[in-house]
């Protein structure tokens, strides 16, 4: 067990330590989620009744834009310098090289933004019970974000225009995990409880996590060919 | 499309798909043309006029069979992405590249009639209804589709990246009603029902029915006519269209 992980751990090993060595890449896109995030109160109005409503929906969207951003940069670079073909012809499961990278990407662009939303809720007036569900709601959907992210990625890479077409294909997909996600929050405040919502999408993640490696490995050996 | 008795992997290859489908193209479009006069002849001037929403709800004799065929576009392209992946056929794609459009265009088509008759039933041009939203969503899917095929140089990736797509897009979209409908009940309650539809008079089934038919010959006959030009553009240099097909 632990040898045919081993690739898969290998892989999220090398995208951290390549992150690590870029660390301006994973703070501007953090500071792009707090800046996107925060620009709505400004362009809606300080009212904190309504501040109060928008923000589930506020941050999730915030968390959408700021993964895209991350997206592009996935398969990119080891697709420019050669790494993923080496990758695809190796021994080793490609599909749990893939599944490395894409949780390398989680760690690096979803979880800061996790660890950050309780504090802009915080700006939105939310609280403690509304910040709780919120960032744990997040903490199950990010992950759906990079993983379907990374079918978008792999189905765009080399390709012209990629950013804006990768938002063109990815950002229709996402609509379940904003719905559930932000309407967990809401769910709770209308008195339904938010359990219902949470479970849908821990659901949609336990079958992202199973379809989405494999298909975006399917779309790299397209792009590959 | 076959014969029983012919070779079904005869017509896979396009040089022998070609000249089939410009034989279909005429039938087709006749049928079209035909069973849309029909249609329009029912639905405009034979079925009743509705006793609540009067003459305005004529609409539907085009709304309803358009959403209808731009659901279903959808899905006859994930059939046909799904067979080009799976047996690495050339024509699959092409069909898929050539109901793209029409799909599209079925799904604008179905948005925007909606919204003229939703102005003056509902008083409303748009709702945040779980149709029309679900609906919408498959047109961004559409444009996805296009997109993508559109941006990769390479036919054959392009081919394969797109019939991905659709197939991912074709899981999603049950998940996407569900959801948005789940939010739409979660966030305004009953306000626009259209699902409380009075039973319809038999004219009114007869000529959606009719009208449903015609949007289907006519997206085969110009699914064909497109898959025909692709077909011509991919295998220009080829000897079969120098002989036959450039004549």
């Amino acid at each position: 067990m632990i040898r045919l992980l081993a690739p898969f751990r290998q892989s999220v090993w090398r995208d951290l330590l390549l992150a690590a060595r870029h660390k301006t890449e994973i703070i501007t896109a953090l500071f792009f989620f707090v800046i996107v995030v925060n620009l709505l109160p400004l362009g809606i109005g300080p009212d904190p009744d309504l501040l109060r409503k928008i923000a589930p929906g506020a941050l999730w969207i915030g968390a959408l834009l700021a993964t895209l951003l991350g997206l592009q940069r996935l398969f990119a670079p080891d697709h420019a310098d050669g790494t993923l073909e080496q990758m695809a012809l190796s021994p080793q499961s490609f599909t749990l090289l893939v599944a490395g990278k894409i949780v390398a990407h989680w760690l690096v662009a979803g979880l800061p933004v996790v660890l950050i939303a309780p504090l802009l809720g915080v700006q939105f007036d939310l609280s403690g019970r509304s910040l709780f569900i919120l960032t744990l709601s997040l903490l199950l959907g990010t992950p759906i974000l990079s993983l379907i992210g990374a079918v978008g990625a792999a189905l765009t890479l080399g390709v012209r225009g990629g950013g804006a077409l990768l938002s063109l294909l990815i950002l229709p997909l996402y609509i379940p995990a904003l719905i559930f996600g932000a309407g967990a929050v809401e769910a709770d405040l209308a008195g339904i409880g938010p359990d219902g919502h949470l479970s849908l999408l821990a659901a949609l993640l336990v079958v992202s996590t199973f379809f989405a490696p494999w298909v975006a490995t399917v779309a790299l050996r397209v792009a590959l060919e | 499309m076959n014969h029983s008795l012919v070779n079904w992997f005869k017509f896979a290859s396009p040089a022998s798909f070609y000249p089939l489908a410009g034989r279909l193209i005429p039938y087709f479009a006749t049928v079209a043309v035909a069973l849309l006069a029909a249609g329009l002849w029912i639905g405009l001037l034979v079925a009743p006029t509705d006793a609540q929403q009067g003459e305005g709800y004529r609409i539907i004799f085009v709304h309803v069979p358009v959403s209808w065929m731009s659901m279903f576009i959808y899905c006859v392209m994930a059939f046909w992405a799904a067979l080009g992946l799976s047996f690495n056929t050339r024509l699959s794609g092409m069909m898929t590249s050539a109901l793209a459009p029409t799909g599209a265009l079925f799904a604008f088509l179905s948005l925007w009639t909606g919204a003229l008759w939703g102005k003056p039933m509902w008083g409303a041009w748009w709702v945040w209804d779980a149709r029309l939203t679900s609906q919408l969503i498959l047109f961004f899917l559409y444009l996805g589709f296009i997109a993508l095929q559109a941006a990769i140089d390479d036919p054959r990736r392009a081919d394969k990246a797109g019939a991905i797509l659709a197939l991912v897009g074709v899981i999603n979209v049950p998940i996407i009603y569900f959801s948005v409908q789940w939010w739409n009940t979660l966030h305004q309650g009953a306000s626009v029902s259209m699902t409380k539809a009075p039973s319809m008079a038999h004219t009114m089934l007869l000529g959606m029915l009719l009208m449903a038919l015609a949007f289907w010959a006519y997206t085969i006959a110009v699914a064909l006519m497109r898959v025909r030009c692709i077909i011509l553009e991919r295998e220009l240099t080829s000897e079969w269209v120098k002989k036959n097909a450039m004549e």
